[in-house]
């Protein structure tokens, strides 16, 4: 091998840098990508994170089973009012986790690795973070959604499918977004688990994902009906229903909370909302962790 | 290259707790070309003023500059010209090492081109062929600071700071450090590594600084250090175990002998006397008044003076010592702590 210096000469004074852009993709990709290669060396995290929503919708789908028909509102068996639940579930589980690897990475120095580097911008660290479960929750929530027309619980259809997804990826920037605030804030992996632990299911069990609101006492219908999860579960639910036509989206009513009633558009401008609001909340956290 | 200016840094540990002074007004310059040790016992301050220079913590008063570089004011384009080894590897034990340079060489924003070429080329400089596809989570020690050392050197940098690069390494892996670090030096690298090994220090370093509590005590090369002593050091023993009876009417008797200093007893070594003499004629002196006094020599020891001698010189205690003394009180918990971001 030719090199016009010698291999351990430092390099003379820079040449013409390269753009912003290239710059932060270079940065943004290799992040990703190792977070990818984690995964795939470590496949027990999507291996778990598709299982565990299965379990809770064959499982809870033969729960109620022999409920009867015409019991929940708009009719259908139960197991196809919960498939929508378990999938927002399962996109849910999976981006509270997202600050996982970031704390142990903050705990273990790699942190530190990245921040003597000169990264163009280091919201490449949490643009890596936010890719990789964002595409690592749609993967195992698409399972669910291709497992669920398997067991008969119903299909949302094409532009229903869009809408599936545009939801999820909304509740899962929002998700993210905290997960990540945590694993900045809290001072290690052991707390952040016990914080994911204690959210995890009570935000399931206060939200519309196993229930309708009319069957549950007044004081816990006002919980779920203020709940995240619920803006995306009634959504993808109305798609399931076959409900779904995008000339509707701001005039068919998907939730009837007691506040009022709200239709697919409100409940995605609020998710929408909530995503752009905790990315707002946690930058100045970010910014001085980071800077 | 680099330059410090009356750096001061103090750590919060708790409330009650008075604030630790790590860095007092500390400042030295290092030339490119130079291979420069910072020495001194744990806890001195080495580490934290590392930290400061490779822009992962803010100094509470001071200034840094790299390369020429406002590294408080632009700390992007000084980290462009710095490679820094820190003393805890941080390496992500499912990737390859072959991996973990490809990452690191993208945070550098290396070319695709030259990316693969360079990093073959540290693989071999740094003899690490046989075991750079396997997961980082099997490396030995020494493997593992080889490694970091080629990530610190992926885009070639102007000055490489290096954190106790050696410390508990085979032999084998010290002396590729060593060899790497020899031939940066000489092509033009500025080098700054800390080291509480003063055999170190002594066998790398150009210059080197002595760092106490966060201030320094003592800079120059390691020649003018020692040459700056003055005198030989002599070990006396005039039997194999001697008392404190008889150390002590040796010690009277050398204190009377011109060209004579410093005489100490050391109880640990079985009533040995330590002692400085100005020149090879005084110990011939010395063994003449020693046979007149029906005194024998079970052994006499000289040599010049090391950077031990520098240390206790300066600091009125050797580096062991130090080391001890601070051995318990250390709190690795709050250490940790200071890290983490």
């Amino acid at each position: 091998m030719t090199t016009a210096t010698p291999s351990l000469a430092p390099l003379p004074a820079s040449e013409a840098l390269p753009s912003a852009f290239a710059e932060i993709s270079q940065e943004t990709l290799a992040l990703t990508r190792r977070l990818f290669v984690q995964l795939i060396r470590r496949p027990s995290t999507l291996v778990a994170g598709v299982l565990q929503p299965l379990i809770w919708l064959v499982l809870f789908g033969a729960l109620f089973a022999k409920a009867p028909v015409g019991l929940l509102p708009g009719g259908g068996s139960y197991g196809r009012f919960l498939g929508a639940g378990v999938i927002v579930f399962t996109a849910f589980s999976a981006a509270l986790n997202a600050g996982l690897p970031v704390m142990f990475d903050r705990e273990f120095g790699f942190l530190n690795r990245l921040l003597v580097a000169p990264l163009r911008s280091r919201s490449s660290i949490v643009l890596a973070s936010v890719l990789y479960i964002t595409s690592l929750s749609l993967v195992q929530s698409l399972a669910i959604v291709i497992t669920a027309a398997l067991l008969g619980y119903g299909w949302p259809g094409g532009a229903g499918l869009v809408l599936v997804v545009v939801t999820l990826m909304l509740l899962v920037f929002a998700v993210t977004a905290l997960s990540l605030g945590l694993a900045f804030a809290l001072p290690g992996h052991i707390e952040l688990i016990a914080v994911i632990f204690v959210a995890n299911l009570p935000l399931l069990f206060a939200s519309t994902a196993l229930a309708p609101i009319s069957f549950m006492p007044g004081w816990l219908g006002w919980l779920a009906a203020l709940n995240p999860l619920t803006f995306a579960i009634e959504p993808i639910r109305s798609a399931y229903a076959g409900d779904f036509a995008l000339q509707r989206i701001a005039s068919m009513v998907v939730l009837e909370a007691p506040y009022g009633s709200l239709t697919t558009a409100s409940c995605l401008a609020i998710l929408t909302a909530l995503a752009i609001g905790l990315f707002v909340a946690i930058r100045p956290l970010l910014d001085r962790k980071l800077s | 290259m680099i330059e410090l200016h009356h750096l001061s840094k103090s750590y919060r540990s708790g409330r009650r707790n008075p604030p630790l002074q790590a860095l007092d007004d500390l400042s030295l310059q290092v030339p490119a070309g130079c291979l420069y040790g910072l020495l001194g016992p744990n806890g001195a301050g080495k580490t934290t003023a590392l930290r400061i220079l490779s822009t992962l913590l803010a100094p509470d008063h001071g200034e840094v500059r790299v390369a020429g570089i406002d590294a408080l004011a632009d700390p992007r384009s000084a980290r462009r010209e710095l490679g820094y080894v820190a003393q805890e590897v941080a390496i992500d034990k499912i990737l390859s090492g072959r991996e973990l340079l490809a990452l690191q060489a993208d945070l550098y924003h290396l070319r695709r081109s030259e990316r693969d070429a360079r990093i073959a080329e540290l693989i071999g400089l740094l003899g690490m062929d046989a075991w750079i596809d396997r997961r980082c989570g099997t490396y030995s020690g020494g493997m593992r600071r080889r490694l970091d050392l080629a990530a610190g050197l992926l885009h070639r940098p102007r000055v490489l700071v290096l954190d106790e690069p050696t410390v508990g390494l085979d032999i084998e892996s010290r002396s590729a450090i060593w060899q790497v670090l020899r031939e940066l030096r000489d092509q033009g690298t500025c080098v700054l590594l800390s080291s509480h090994y003063l055999e170190e220090v002594d066998a790398l370093a150009d210059r080197l600084a002595i760092l106490e509590a966060g201030r320094l005590i003592a800079e120059g090369t390691p020649s003018e250090l020692k040459g700056a002593l003055g005198g030989d050091r002599v070990t006396l023993r005039v039997r194999e175990f001697s008392d404190a009876q008889e150390a002590g009417r040796v010690q009277a008797l050398l204190e009377g002998c011109p060209g004579v200093r410093q005489v100490v007893i050391n109880r640990a070594q079985g009533f040995s006397l330590n002692l400085v003499v100005e020149d090879e004629a005084v110990i011939s002196r010395l063994r003449q008044q020693l046979a007149e006094a029906e005194l024998p020599v079970f052994a006499l020891a000289q040599s010049r003076a090391s950077l031990d001698d520098v240390y206790l010189q300066a600091t009125g205690r050797t580096l062991q010592d130090a080391e001890l003394a601070v051995a318990g009180l250390r709190d690795a918990k709050a250490e940790r702590k200071q890290a983490m971001r």
